[in-house]
C-alpha cells in the first residue's frame, strides 16, 4: 500500500514536471520566430564561424550589423581552425580604428574563443562517443559563460549544439536569445544540414537564404539575396 | 629562332590555378596535361601559376617543347588576392571563397567541379553562376574543351552583393529601426 501510495506522488510529480515543461516548451516555440521589442541597448551577441567561405560571408554581416548595440561579441570557431579567429580580429581591429567617438579597447568589446570539434573527418566512431561527449560539455560550458541575447551562425556543424543549448536555454529560462541562421551561398537548391535542422526544429528564430528558388522551396525562410 | 623571337613578341599572360585548402590532384593533374598547356598556348597565355594546397602530385615545370608555357607551383599562400589580380585567366576549385574573389575582381574564370567529393552540393553554385554566364564550368575531363571553347566576352561581369538586407531583417526582428 505504502509503496503504491509513493508511487503515486511520485507519478503526478513527474507528470506534474512534463506539463510544466510542455507548457514553456510550447510558450518558447510560439515565440520563436515572432518578433519581439528588445529593450536592452546592448546585446551580447555569439557569432559561429566557419571555415573558408563561411567565414568571409559572416565577416560582411558583422561589418554592417550595429556595433553599439551588438555588444559584446563572442566569436567561436573550431579548434582545428587557425584562420577564421585571426579573420575576426582584423576586423575588430579596423572597427575600432574606425569608431571615432572614444576609442575602447578590442578587450572591452570582443572576444574570441576555440571549441572542440566533435568530430574530425576519418576519425573511427569509437573515439568519436568520447570526444562529442567532450565537446558537448565544452559547448555548454562556453554557452553558460556567454549567456549570449544574440546568436548569428551560418553554417559550420558546431553551430547545431550550441543553438540547441540557446533554445535550451530558452526553454528552462536561462537566458531568452535570438537565433538567427545565414544559410551560405554555397547553397543554391538545398538547405544545408546544420541549417534544415534549425529550420524543421523551429530552433532559429530566423532562417536566411541567398537564392530566391530556396525561400520557394523552405518557405519560413526569408531571402536576403547574395551577400557576397 | 623563330619561336625565341615570337616569345619576345608575347605579352605575358598569367592563368592562376587554384585549390584552395583541399586536395584537388584531378585540376593540378588536368592543367598539366599536354592537351590542357597546348591549348592554353594557342589561346595567348604564357604562364600557368599553379596553387596545388595538400595536393601531392607535382607538376613538371619542363616541357618537351621549346615554345610552351611557363609553369610554377606553390602549396599555400596567406593570401591569393594578388595572384588573382595579375591574373588574365583563373582556373579554380569550387570554394564560394574563391569563387567570389575572382568574380568581384572581374578576372574570367573557368570553375572545376570536383567529382570525387561525398556532398557534392559545391557545384550547385558553380552550375548556377554559369547559368547566370559569370563563369565557365568544366570538370578535370572536360577542362581542355571548356578552354578551347570559351569566349570570355560573353560573360556577365559580376555585380557584388551586400550583406545590408540580413542587418536589416536582423533589426527589424529585433524591433530596432531599419536603418
Amino acid at each position: 500500500m505504502e509503496g503504491c501510495h509513493s508511487g503515486n506522488i511520485v507519478a503526478s510529480l513527474v507528470g506534474a514536471v512534463v506539463s510544466i515543461v510542455a507548457v514553456r516548451l510550447v510558450y518558447v516555440m510560439y515565440w520563436t520566430c515572432r518578433p519581439h521589442r528588445i529593450k536592452q541597448h546592448r546585446l551580447g551577441t555569439l557569432i559561429v564561424l566557419g571555415s573558408g567561405g563561411h567565414t568571409a560571408e559572416m565577416l560582411s554581416i558583422i561589418n554592417v550589423l550595429q556595433k553599439d548595440t551588438f555588444v559584446p561579441r563572442f566569436y567561436v570557431a573550431a579548434a582545428t581552425d587557425n584562420i577564421s579567429l585571426q579573420k575576426a580580429k582584423v576586423l575588430e581591429e579596423s572597427l575600432i580604428q574606425k569608431d571615432e567617438i572614444g576609442k575602447r579597447n578590442i578587450e572591452e568589446v570582443a572576444y574570441f574563443t576555440k571549441i572542440y570539434r566533435s568530430r574530425e573527418v576519418g576519425q573511427s566512431y569509437l573515439t568519436s562517443i568520447c570526444t562529442t561527449l567532450v565537446a558537448m560539455m565544452h559547448a555548454l560550458w562556453l554557452m553558460l559563460k556567454i549567456r549570449p541575447n544574440v546568436v548569428i551562425c551560418n553554417g559550420p556543424g558546431t553551430c547545431v549544439p550550441l543553438c540547441l543549448i540557446a533554445f535550451i536555454f530558452k526553454v528552462a529560462g536561462v537566458r531568452w536569445s535570438s537565433i538567427f541562421y545565414i544559410e551560405s551561398i554555397a547553397r543554391v537548391r538545398r538547405l544545408s544540414l546544420s541549417g534544415l535542422l534549425l529550420y524543421k526544429f523551429h530552433i532559429a528564430d530566423q532562417v536566411y537564404v541567398q537564392w530566391p528558388q530556396l525561400q520557394r522551396k523552405y518557405p519560413r525562410a526569408h531571402y536576403v539575396g547574395l551577400l557576397m | 629562332m623563330s619561336c625565341v623571337a615570337m616569345e619576345e613578341e608575347r605579352v605575358k599572360k598569367v592563368v592562376f590555378v587554384t585549390v584552395g585548402t583541399t586536395c584537388f590532384d584531378a585540376l593540378v593533374k588536368s592543367v598539366d596535361s599536354q592537351n590542357v598547356r597546348d591549348e592554353l598556348w594557342k589561346r595567348g597565355y604564357t604562364d600557368l601559376l599553379i596553387q596545388m594546397g595538400r595536393g601531392c602530385y607535382i607538376p613538371s615545370k619542363i616541357s618537351e617543347e621549346a615554345c610552351s608555357l611557363n609553369v610554377d607551383f606553390f602549396t599555400f599562400s596567406p593570401s591569393i588576392a594578388d595572384y588573382l589580380r595579375s591574373a588574365s585567366l583563373v582556373i579554380s576549385h569550387a570554394g564560394s571563397g574563391s569563387i567570389f574573389e575572382t568574380l568581384r575582381l572581374g578576372k574570367p574564370l573557368i570553375v572545376v567541379v570536383n567529382e570525387d567529393l561525398m556532398d557534392n552540393h559545391q557545384s550547385e553554385l558553380a552550375e548556377e553562376l554559369a547559368e547566370r554566364k559569370h563563369l565557365f564550368c568544366a570538370t578535370p575531363q572536360t577542362l581542355h574543351q571548356t578552354i578551347e571553347a570559351m569566349d570570355s566576352s560573353s560573360l556577365i561581369p559580376y555585380q557584388p552583393g551586400d550583406a545590408m538586407r540580413v542587418a536589416m531583417e536582423i533589426n527589424k526582428f529585433l524591433g530596432f529601426p531599419a536603418e
